[in-house]
């Protein structure tokens, strides 16, 4: 069993639901990113999205879109990345996806990346501009690997492609709160329930919502009805704000993270 | 040639775009394929290219430029008399025809030089649609004549400044908008570039080019003609020109795109003919990037063809030997933009006058009888300004 299926496993034994935050790597650099993911855990993360900065993030909004010019303008790679979860590996079994849009995998060849990834120990892959229709290559290597190909369904999804979105993907089905980019919004979409109420009906995989998610009511009301949450936009703005101050940064972010974290753990 | 389900020229295209959209993009090619065996869809659409757009545009025979160059016959297909000057008014027409077809009151559409975004507005005005256009901010600088042209007909540009504030990060800006509010506005993509349907349904627009040059070169020669040239950024012009040729083995097609400062020095736009094979907003294609698969900024003399991707047919063109691309440097576009400007007293588009210099190339290498069409896909007085400044001392 791998990471991802073990820690939902467990959480499914003790009723609590995932808290999963999204950094991009290398912002402010890969070496504080390394002790960004290790606060993250102590501060009770179940799981981590790691995000492959690209030129041209499509599906991302202001705050991502920042911290991926950021890590790309000093000298952040795929290669650098990978060797940074093998470092990682050396003190956590946190499960670790990353996000990644499909240029760089593809550039380097969808097999060479799976096996890279799995070897340096990631989990899984989510790749927002590769829809169910074109997840054929990056699924077969992925599974060869051992990876999860994790794939979204968003609100605008009919529900005949919401299952077959679910059969399809692995490890969970990644569920888009809102019809926009990612990015920090003050409420619950009004989409989420009836999203979740068909992909229930659909599937056993977990369902973990993110985007939009900002703060910790959101995070516990989405709990109340999801398997996991993923914060990622308000994540990555406070570590924008002290990306000068690393020290302060990680006090900082494990006393936010601390928060999404009980609300999550603690919804009922 | 018809790409498979899923938008696929080949190994190319395809539909690589966030799931927001992917309803969106399926709904788009349903409602284009029932509008394509519509005839009354395709009468209302070839009414305003005759009485809107002024269509067919002319096949002028450039009697000076073929004794100039001493070779090849050298005909012009002259769509920058076109309504607003360039080929991009075809395809805004009919894709605001399906937009409203759709019932969508929101069009929005990226813009590099200007023309397309100036092309959008105007169909916008004439059809009371809501219309944003995303630009980049250095291309608002570059392009103020053709900012003012958009707000003038009622519509809103905004500009982009992440990333380079060019015309790759006003597509980006795009799609995000279009992810936010796709359940009440139209994309309207300006070349035959991004997701399936759109490289299709672009194409199909602009292939109103083809099938007039190809009645009127027989109408005036009695034969099909040995080579067809035209520039490519996206590739919409060149690909509205070859595609009602493709079956026509003996044409040869020849799609010119920009050397920038030279391939050599890394500072161009030549896709095709320098960039490696990845999947660039929404389709796979021939781009440039670096060893990373980051995109890298294209550059250009010219903002209508500074773009890193290209349509993805025209990258199936390329593996399968349809059609062969060159490239033409920035200074060689500036001596082509003169030469047809002197020859003919025609200014072209600085898009255009890649094609142009390339043409001035080759015309000398082939003999009298044999005939060249050149794409003159848009005109240039949007380019005079900054040709001016380049001549300083001219």
């Amino acid at each position: 069993m791998n990471r991802i299926d073990a820690t939902f496993e467990k959480l499914r034994q003790t009723g609590r639901k995932a808290f999963m935050p999204y950094i991009t790597a290398g912002h402010p650099s890969l070496a504080v990113t390394r002790e960004i993911i290790l606060a993250l855990e102590s501060a009770g993360a179940d799981m981590l999205e790691l995000g492959i900065p690209f030129s041209d993030p499509i599906a991302d909004g202001p705050s991502i879109q920042r911290s991926s010019e950021w890590a790309l303008q000093h000298g952040t790679t795929p290669d650098k990345i990978l060797q940074l979860v093998a470092d990682v590996r050396q003190q956590s079994q946190i499960p670790i996806s990353l996000m990644s849009y499909y240029n760089p995998i593809f550039y380097r060849g969808v097999s060479s990346f799976c096996q890279d990834a799995a070897r340096a120990g990631v989990d899984g892959l989510i790749v927002p501009d590769v829809p169910v229709e074109e997840s054929g290559p990056l699924a077969e290597a992925a599974q060869v690997a051992g990876l999860d190909l994790i794939l979204l369904v968003a609100p605008t999804t009919p529900p005949d492609r919401m299952q077959r979105i679910a059969t399809a993907s692995r490890g969970f089905v990644y569920c888009v709160s809102v019809t926009g980019v990612t990015g920090a919004r003050d409420s619950v979409s009004e989409d989420l329930a009836p999203m979740l109420t068909t992909l229930r009906q659909t599937t056993d995989l977990p369902l973990v919502v993110g985007f939009g998610v900002s703060n910790p009511v959101q995070a516990g009301l989405i709990a109340q009805r999801a398997d996991g949450v993923i914060v990622g936009s308000a994540i990555v703005d406070r570590i924008h704000v002290c990306r000068d101050d690393p020290q302060a940064m990680l006090v900082e972010l494990h006393a936010f993270t601390s928060d999404l974290s009980a609300a999550v753990h603690d919804h009922a | 040639m018809r790409p498979d389900k899923q938008g696929h020229f080949g190994e190319f295209g395809g539909q690589f775009a966030p799931e927001t959209l992917m309803p969106a993009l399926i709904e788009l090619e349903t409602a284009y394929r029932e509008a394509q065996t519509d005839p009354e869809f395709q009468r209302v659409f070839q009414e305003y290219l005759r009485g809107y757009v002024g269509r067919p545009s002319l096949l002028y025979f450039a009697e000076r430029l073929t004794k100039e160059l001493g070779g090849a016959k050298i005909y012009l297909k002259r769509e920058d008399l076109n309504h607003t000057g360039a080929h991009k008014i075809n395809n805004a027409i009919g894709q605001s025809l399906l937009a409203q077809r759709m019932g969508k009151k929101r069009v929005i559409a990226e813009t590099g030089a200007g023309q397309h975004g100036v092309a959008t507005a105007t169909v916008a005005a004439m059809f009371n649609l809501e219309c944003e256009i995303f630009m980049g901010e250095e291309d608002i600088e570059r392009q103020a004549l053709n900012v003012f042209r958009m707000r003038l007909m009622g519509a809103s540009v905004r500009p982009v400044s992440s990333g380079t504030g060019t015309l790759k990060d006003a597509i980006n800006a795009s799609f995000r908008d279009w992810v936010t509010n796709v359940r009440n506005t139209y994309l309207l993509v300006g070349s035959v570039v991004s997701a399936h349907p759109y490289p299709m349904i672009v194409r199909d627009f602009q292939a109103i080019i083809g099938e007039e040059a190809k009645a009127q070169i027989l109408e005036r020669e009695g034969r099909l003609p040995d080579v067809l040239v035209a520039c490519v950024g996206g590739g919409s012009n060149a690909m509205g020109l070859f595609h009602p040729f493709y079956e026509d083995r003996q044409v040869h097609f020849i799609g010119v795109e920009a050397a920038g400062k030279g391939i050599e020095t890394g500072q161009h736009a030549a896709s095709l003919s320098a960039g490696g094979i990845g999947v660039f907003h929404g389709a796979k294609c021939h781009l440039l990037q670096d060893a990373d698969g980051q995109i890298t900024p294209a550059h250009s003399i010219s903002a209508g063809l500074d773009y890193p991707g290209v349509g993805p047919e025209h990258s199936l063109y390329k593996v399968t030997g349809r059609a062969e691309y060159v490239s033409i440097t920035d200074a060689e576009a500036i001596e082509g933009f003169q030469l047809l400007s002197r020859t003919e007293g025609i200014i072209p588009a600085l898009e255009t006058a890649h094609a142009i210099a390339y043409l001035a190339k080759m015309a000398p290498q082939m003999d009298q009888q044999q005939i060249i069409i050149v794409n003159l896909s848009g005109r240039g007085d949007k380019d005079v300004q900054s040709i001016a400044n380049v001549l300083e001392n001219f």
